[in-house]
């Protein structure tokens, strides 16, 4: 048992999502489910952030910008795609701007379906990938590559 | 008398007290909002978690910067808690921040700069109320010595009451709570990211928040010399004066940083003078 997961901080990015999974992220951090109950903090800031949680699908636009969010968090970090837009570029995914889902760019952790995905299932995401932050500290954990499929990296 | 003992407790205790504000802080402003809130014990996980993670490096001089804040703000909080000279341990707080706005000018980061630009205000800010603080309590004892204003059984606060008031503004400033939380925040999410922390990660973001800790302690600490003729009042003053802080912090929005320099200046430094001048006035004319 490591600090690490008593004390996620999470950086919250909205790549093309249509909004409504970012409202559910939100929703987690009001009185109602109050995720700083387990030490969850929403940071503005790459820098201190643990969990990197990503709505919505990368396209031409801000795949640089994941990339730029996720080469800034210190290690160990984990990368959390939250409703199936990020998870593989959902109903956009034939879109001609749209690269697909968020792990053609960066390895994704945890993938929470949904669309959009329920406050619940967005806490159980991130309890999972509290443990695989866990197993990163510990260096027991097999990390995957970017996946190349769907459009990947052009 | 300059006790060496009362600094190494102070060394060795001001972060578990320091840590242990802060999360009781974390909670109660959680039940005012009505949620349920962290652990008690949550800051000391948070720190515990910085020291864990990998350090990023912006820029090399970062360490020296963060070091040298950390070792002076231990360093005049050990030299007030010892009962050394009081103008002696305000410049080496006010020392100790100025590290801490280089530490954040020597980055790349905007978001660093603003908040560097921002901290030196709040310095401006809040920096002649704490003098006037420190000769307000040598006209009334006359000493500068932390002991001496310690041993001596005149109630500082029934001579000092503007004094304190303003003390209490700038203590706003000081425990970064809003509506003077300008250059970082303890709360998620405001304009310029983190401002002045923006670039620190890992362990040496942990070192500015166990420095912002022994910070904390030795302003509450700071308060007791009010009321030091009587330690029980002295510390129920500083229970009332954190819990009163605290309903500011969530009573209020961020203001701006001329909101925070006029308010402070005109406000603080107004009800400064105006008591260190009746005091002189008395004294002039009662003979003590």
């Amino acid at each position: 048992m490591t600090w690490l997961s008593k004390s996620p901080w999470i950086l919250h990015y909205d790549a093309s999502s249509c909004n409504g999974c970012d409202i559910e992220v939100l929703a987690c951090l009001s009185p109602l489910y109050d995720v700083e109950r387990f030490g969850i903090i929403n940071t503005g800031n790459p820098k201190h952030a643990d969990v990197l949680v990503i709505t919505g699908g990368i396209n031409e636009q801000n795949r640089e910008v994941v990339r730029n969010l996720y080469d800034q968090m210190a290690d160990p970090k984990v990368v959390v795609a939250v409703g199936i837009c990020a998870s593989s570029g959902g109903v956009f995914r034939e879109c001609y701007n749209v690269v697909g889902g968020i792990d053609c760019i960066i390895p994704v952790d945890v993938y929470v379906p949904g669309c959009a995905a329920r406050p619940e299932s967005i806490i159980d995401g991130i309890v999972k990938a509290l443990s695989i932050l866990e197993e990163k500290k510990r260096g027991t954990h097999i990390s995957q590559a970017p996946r190349q499929g769907a459009g990947g990296l052009r | 008398m300059i006790s060496i003992m009362n600094a190494l407790i102070f060394i060795v205790a001001a972060p578990f007290i320091g840590g242990l504000v802060a999360g009781i802080d974390r909670k109660l402003t959680a039940r005012m909002q009505g949620r349920v809130g962290p652990p008690i014990l949550q800051p000391f996980a948070d720190v515990g978690k910085l020291f864990e993670k990998k350090q990023i490096v912006v820029t090399p001089s970062q360490h020296v910067h963060t070091l040298s804040y950390l070792v002076f703000i231990v360093a005049s909080g050990a030299l007030f808690f010892a009962g050394g000279d009081l103008l002696l341990v305000i410049f080496a707080f006010t020392l100790a921040h100025l590290f801490l706005v280089l530490g954040a000018y020597s980055s790349y980061s905007p978001y660093s700069f603003i908040g560097a630009e921002r901290e030196l205000i709040q310095i401006i800010a809040y920096e002649p109320m704490i003098i006037l603080a420190a000769v307000g309590m040598y006209l009334v004892t006359k000493s500068f010595f932390v002991w001496e204003i310690m041993a001596s059984e005149l109630p500082l606060i029934l001579y000092l009451p503007g004094v304190f008031l303003g003390f209490l503004m700038v203590l706003t400033i000081k425990l970064r709570k809003s509506p003077f939380d300008l250059s970082t925040s303890h709360h998620a999410h405001q304009e310029i990211v983190k401002g002045v922390t923006t670039d620190f990660s890992g362990p040496m973001l942990g070192r500015v928040e166990i420095a912002h800790w022994y910070e904390n302690v030795f302003l509450l600490g700071f308060i007791y010399l009010f009321f030091a003729w009587n330690p029980l009042i002295a510390i129920i003053a500083i229970i009332v004066v954190y819990l009163l802080e605290i309903l500011i912090d969530n009573t209020f929005s961020r203001g701006t940083w001329q909101f925070t320099l006029k308010s402070s200046w005109i406000i603080a430094g107004m009800m400064g003078l105006v008591n260190l001048g009746v005091l002189y006035y008395l004294s002039a004319v009662v003979p003590a």
